[in-house]
């Protein structure tokens, strides 16, 4: 058992290695600049390789060439770094290439607030590439979560070939906290399916009967197919109109019909509940606090904590608006995931929002009289 | 010693985030929970920089020090800054060049820390080892074992027994 003083962009890097990541592009940007440095550190002596490209655009152009010859591969960055992302993370989806996007997130819009937290980025986290798509967006809240999170981006972008967003604090990706390093044991780790057939009968993008995505060949092993961010037919080539609705819905469906093994949370003392907090990474380490010292005064209050945020956890939400009187969400933005939770929740129960846009975390005294207001009336 | 928050204050350069992180590998050694953070951007270079530090036997939730219990100042700046967020009932340790805040309500020690490490250390470099000592001594969050450890497994190689000596001369400023 290892146990360490450990920065959560750190554990990051940690986390992306014990998953076997063999590739990094990116380009610097506060608050994510530590695992760039970590990652180009760390690759070499693995037989890696780290770039640092012109911009993010290309970085996220690499980071899909790379995952293409076989290499799990990442990119990290922050606030505007991520709007440039957004076009070539839309032809990861379309193109089904796994990799893992890690947004560190810090005040926006534009240069905003580069060295503080913020939670801004969860609509753009969802919806920030153009066209109709789902994508799996995870958020951790500990230093030790962030390790077992960004194993997990990888292998759920493995299996459903697709990116995944892991979203990051400033608060948690800066700061030390104690982390326990999990045995081998303790971690599974997925890796995409090759194709078993030969080259010549391999259709890049065929799914076999009782699969969820296609078999993946890596370029380079003699498998030869074509890659493009055009509707395509299984043969991997554009396909135009005729395909566009069968191949769209698989790629929806792949991860809408497989929340139940994509969708983690947390519940915290939600038993007895008639309030539930719900907040995610570092606001949700206020609430909590927030949460004791309330129970101490007989307030029951519990909290919902979603770990992955896209696509949000429907069913336990639906279940939780018929359990309480309110649901308060807690976020450092203006009300982007109430926006969720008030579509789902919002026909049973009273939903409100509570959130702050000056760049600090929101502290558990705050917290604390919001939801003693609610009692008040 | 259930919960206690630090802010280690002083100017960028002192290494008082190094310090921070030495006392909270320090407290991992003795089996407590630690969080250390920092300010970043441009209030971190020059002017009052600070790092803070939680220690705990529980689970930490809230990951900032809002009112700290313990505040360590070393230049008047931060001491200024930082002074507002000390907890009534709560520890300052100041250096010596710095003026004594109008605070009754704390426990002040105004103690040689710049000039210990100048002077008797002839390393000014090593005045946030001497620090920890102080603030160990007076305040016994850690063990010493575990500090010196902690010490040694974070400078630079080569200067372990300038650090560690600068550890003693920090116990050694407070009978």
């Amino acid at each position: 058992m290892t146990i360490k003083l450990m920065q959560g962009n750190e554990a990051c890097v940690e986390g992306a290695l014990r998953a076997g990541m063999k590739f990094y592009a990116g380009y610097p940007i506060t608050p994510s600049t530590e695992i760039a440095e970590i990652s180009a550190v760390e690759l070499p002596k693995i037989g890696g390789k780290f770039i640092q490209m012109e911009d993010e655009i290309s970085s996220m152009g690499a980071t899909i060439g790379a995952s293409l010859t076989g290499l799990k591969s990442m990119t990290a960055t922050s606030g505007p770094g991520f709007s440039l992302k957004q076009e070539n993370l839309g032809y990861g989806i379309i193109s089904e290439v796994p990799c893992v996007v890690v947004n560190v997130q810090r005040g926006g819009p534009s240069t905003g607030l580069p060295t503080s937290p913020a939670q801004g980025d969860i609509m753009q986290s969802k919806w920030g590439t153009h066209g109709d798509h789902s994508i799996i967006v995870l958020y951790p809240n500990s230093v030790r979560e962030i390790y077992d999170i960004t194993i997990r981006s990888f292998n759920l972008s493995e299996k459903y070939r697709t990116p995944v967003i892991l979203l990051l604090d400033e608060v948690i990706g800066h700061m030390r906290e104690r982390i326990e390093i999990p045995k081998d044991a303790e971690i599974e780790i997925i890796d995409r399916k090759k194709p078993t057939c030969s080259p010549e009968e391999y259709k890049a993008y065929e799914v076999k009967e009782g699969e969820i995505v296609p078999d993946m060949a890596a370029f380079g092993s003699g498998y030869r197919y074509h890659v493009t961010g055009l509707v395509h037919s299984e043969t991997g080539f554009p396909a135009g109109a005729t395909k566009a609705e069968g191949l769209m819905r698989r790629l929806i469906d792949k991860i809408e019909d497989n929340t139940e093994d994509i969708c983690t949370f947390e519940e915290y003392m939600l038993d007895d509940a008639d309030t539930a907090i719900v907040a995610f990474g570092c606001t949700s380490r206020s609430a909590k606090s927030a949460i004791k010292s309330l129970r101490k005064d007989g307030y029951k209050v519990g909290m919902f904590r979603p770990i992955t945020i896209w696509p949000s956890p429907e069913k336990q939400l639906e279940k939780l608006s018929k359990e309480v009187k309110r649901i308060l969400v807690v976020e450092m933005n203006d009300g982007q995931y109430y926006l969720e939770v008030d579509r789902i929740a919002g026909k049973n129960t009273k939903v409100e929002k509570y959130g702050r846009l000056n760049g600090e975390i929101i502290p558990p005294d705050e917290i604390i009289s919001v939801v003693k207001e609610g009692y008040n009336g | 010693m259930k919960h206690k928050e630090l802010r280690l204050s002083g100017s960028g350069g002192q290494g008082l985030i190094t310090g921070g992180i030495i006392l909270a590998e320090a407290a991992l050694h003795d089996g407590l929970n630690a969080i250390q953070s920092q300010s970043y951007g441009p209030e971190a270079r020059g002017g009052a920089s600070k790092a803070e530090v939680i220690l705990s036997e529980e689970a930490i939730d809230y990951p900032k020090v809002e009112k700290s219990d313990i505040l360590l100042s070393l230049t008047q700046l931060s001491c200024d800054k930082y002074i507002g967020g000390l907890k009534s009932g709560g520890i300052l340790i100041i250096d010596e060049s710095i003026e004594t805040p109008d605070r009754d309500d704390v426990t002040i020690y105004r103690v040689p820390i710049l000039d210990t490490a100048t002077n008797k250390l002839n390393k000014s470099m090593v005045a946030n080892i001497v620090a920890l000592g102080v603030i160990n001594k007076i305040t016994n969050l850690v063990s010493k074992e575990s500090l010196e450890k902690a010490v040694i497994g974070r400078v630079p190689k080569g200067t372990e027994e300038l650090n560690t000596s600068a550890l003693y001369e920090g116990y050694n400023l407070i009978n």
